[in-house]
């Protein structure tokens, strides 16, 4: 199935969205509106001559200079159908418009990956249940996989404070645990 | 009498626990033995292979995303060349493409060597780990004798192999694949007859093909719960078509399934491997003969102007890719490992983004193991099959 006609079927499905269809060598490929990003998958999954079950990843592009800046790539695949398909949604910068709506409710499988979205390319995901950093560490400044972060910099280890608690503090402390565990 | 109080417990397994396989931190939240809740960490092997790709010509590009997955480095490049070759419109030779199947299938056996080893002595069949890393060496010779490199071979270049096979490859493929079906037998009598393992993993760890497709989770995770979805059967490439093999399935969904599916695929990986040894000539054509990408044989460097200057070429800029991107899917031991490259038409790659099976596999964890016991964790990490490299990259 090529892109217009996976578009032929959706465009009844999902009022007032405008697909486009983009030049692929391998499988059909869509542009998405954002707005329109959820109904769209929801008819992708649940609609009979396309049923495409499996998300299987979610990752970005950064294409600076150009605007809007980034393009979000859903990769799905149908096994009924043994048909594969991309979505991509175009993003500015996070200044301008650069929310997507999370797919979670559809593929629960998306949370990680959109997470490693936000965590790289700083996109946000709205209405994503847990959108925190993933492969770096929770105190990384800046978005890595940007065009715009340099390749090679060098960051200060990170190191954590020692404890440190006087021995009125310790006391204290010990005293508390002790009544909470009589109550 | 006083109504006893009880209270959860948190404990932090990992990052340095010998059976997550790497370095995952998984933080359980227990009542007694039963677990309530789990989450995992992962981002400890994080290396930016991606981002650092982006700086690499096309070619150099194909160590680094071996380095990926570091348990089956030759499915992660061979999807990456596949993906490079479909940008550039080149198409192998049949042998390169039965060198290639032969390759794959043997880095898939020994990626499930390392599996079951590492299962079984999770659970506590711990001489399993010597019989399965035993036969796996007789792979890694096979790896350093085609390419110098036991591990990361870089055999699997943008426009074909490296270079020919050497003298002796068929005789040590043939020896191998004569040895090891009886061995795959003794790892059954040892495993599958095990009373204490069938005990330990049958009915753990139980996930449906429904939830399977929802959490991305295809590959012999999906297979083990009823689905028959294999990206050779599904989408063949590089010549699978042409390959007689069936695709193992089991419809319980729990840790024996998953183990009956994969021990079942080595059976099948060897059946191709027989097919494609005989298929393959002892010399013959090694790459495509695409000029632009393949450097000129090191006889006509030395004494053809025109060929010295290609070679140069290639090896100082490098060569271009169109503008464009492409996708393509290769059935790792994992489950879908797929490469997707952008190219901007440029002598290095736009972006570079693997698809990991193992992220997925981690990310669904917590669905399969709430509400089991502690002791079941280790079961279920060990029969989904994660590789950190291949989850952090």
């Amino acid at each position: 199935m090529d892109a217009p006609s996976i578009i032929d079927i959706l465009t009844p499905l999902v009022a007032g969205a405008a697909y486009e269809a983009a030049p692929s060598v391998d499988f059909a490929t869509i542009h998405v509106p954002a707005g329109h990003l959820l109904p769209t998958c929801q008819a992708l999954r649940d609609t009979p001559s396309l049923r495409f079950n499996v998300l299987l990843e979610v990752t970005a592009v950064d294409y600076l200079p150009r605007e809007p800046r980034f393009e979000v790539v859903y990769h799905l695949l149908s096994i009924p159908l043994r048909q594969r398909l991309r979505l991509k949604v175009r993003v500015g910068s996070l200044e301008v418009d650069g929310t997507v709506p999370t797919v979670q409710s559809v593929w629960p499988g998306a949370g990680w990956p959109e997470r490693e979205v936000w965590d790289m390319f700083g996109i946000v995901f709205a209405g994503h249940e847990d959108l925190r950093r993933l492969l770096l560490p929770e105190d990384w400044e800046g978005h890595p996989a940007r065009k715009d972060y340099p390749v090679q910099i060098r960051k200060a280890t990170q190191t954590y404070e020692p404890l440190e608690v006087t021995e009125e503090e310790f006391k204290a402390n010990l005293q508390r645990d002790r009544q909470r565990r009589q109550q | 009498m006083a109504e006893l109080r009880t209270e959860t417990m948190t404990v932090n397994m990992g990052p340095q626990h010998p059976s997550t396989h790497g370095v995952l931190r998984l933080i359980l939240e227990l009542d007694g033995e039963t677990i309530q809740s789990a989450r995992p960490t992962i981002g400890y092997l994080h290396t930016g292979i991606e981002k650092t790709a982006e700086q690499k010509k096309w070619q150099q590009v194909v160590p680094l995303v071996e380095r990926m997955d570091y348990l089956a480095a030759q499915s992660n490049s061979l999807c990456y060349v596949l993906s490079v070759e479909k940008l550039l419109g080149l198409e192998m030779p049949q042998r390169v493409k039965d060198i290639r199947v032969l390759l794959a299938e043997l880095q898939r056996l020994a990626s499930h060597l390392v599996w079951i080893g590492t299962h079984a002595m999770e659970i506590g069949a711990v001489s399993m780990l010597f019989y399965a890393i035993r036969e796996r060496e007789l792979l890694m010779n096979i790896n350093e004798l085609v390419a110098g490199f036991r591990f990361f071979p870089s055999y699997f270049r943008v426009g074909g192999l490296r270079e020919d096979l050497p003298r002796g490859f068929h005789e040590a493929v043939n020896a191998f694949l004569d040895r090891f079906p009886a061995k795959i037998d003794e790892f059954e009598g040892l495993l599958t007859k095990n009373d204490m393992f069938v005990r330990r993993t049958r009915d753990v760890g139980v996930i449906s093909q429904e939830d399977a497709m929802a959490w991305g989770l295809v590959g012999p995770i999906a297979r083990g719960s009823g689905s028959d979805y294999d990206v050779r059967k599904y989408f063949p490439y590089t010549g699978y078509e042409t390959y007689d093999f069936k695709v193992p399935t089991a419809t319980e969904g729990d840790v024996f399934a998953r183990y009956r599916v994969r021990v079942a695929e080595m059976r099948e990986s060897v059946k191709i491997a027989r097919q494609a040894i005989q298929r393959i000539t002892p010399t013959g054509a090694w790459a495509c003969n695409d000029t632009r990408v393949v450097p000129p044989p090191k006889d006509k460097v030395y004494t053809e102007m025109e060929a010295l200057i290609q070679h140069f070429l290639i090896y100082s800029q490098g060569f271009t890719v169109p503008v464009g991107e492409a996708y393509v899917p290769v059935e790792g031991p994992r489950g879908e490992h797929g490469v997707y490259i952008v190219s901007d038409g440029t002598n290095r790659p736009w972006r570079v983004k693997m698809r990991p099976p193992s992220f997925m596999a981690i990310q669904a964890l917590p669905r399969i193991i709430e509400g089991g016991m502690i002791a079941d964790v280790i079961a279920v990490i060990g029969s989904n099959d994660v590789v950190m490299g291949d989850c952090d990259r």
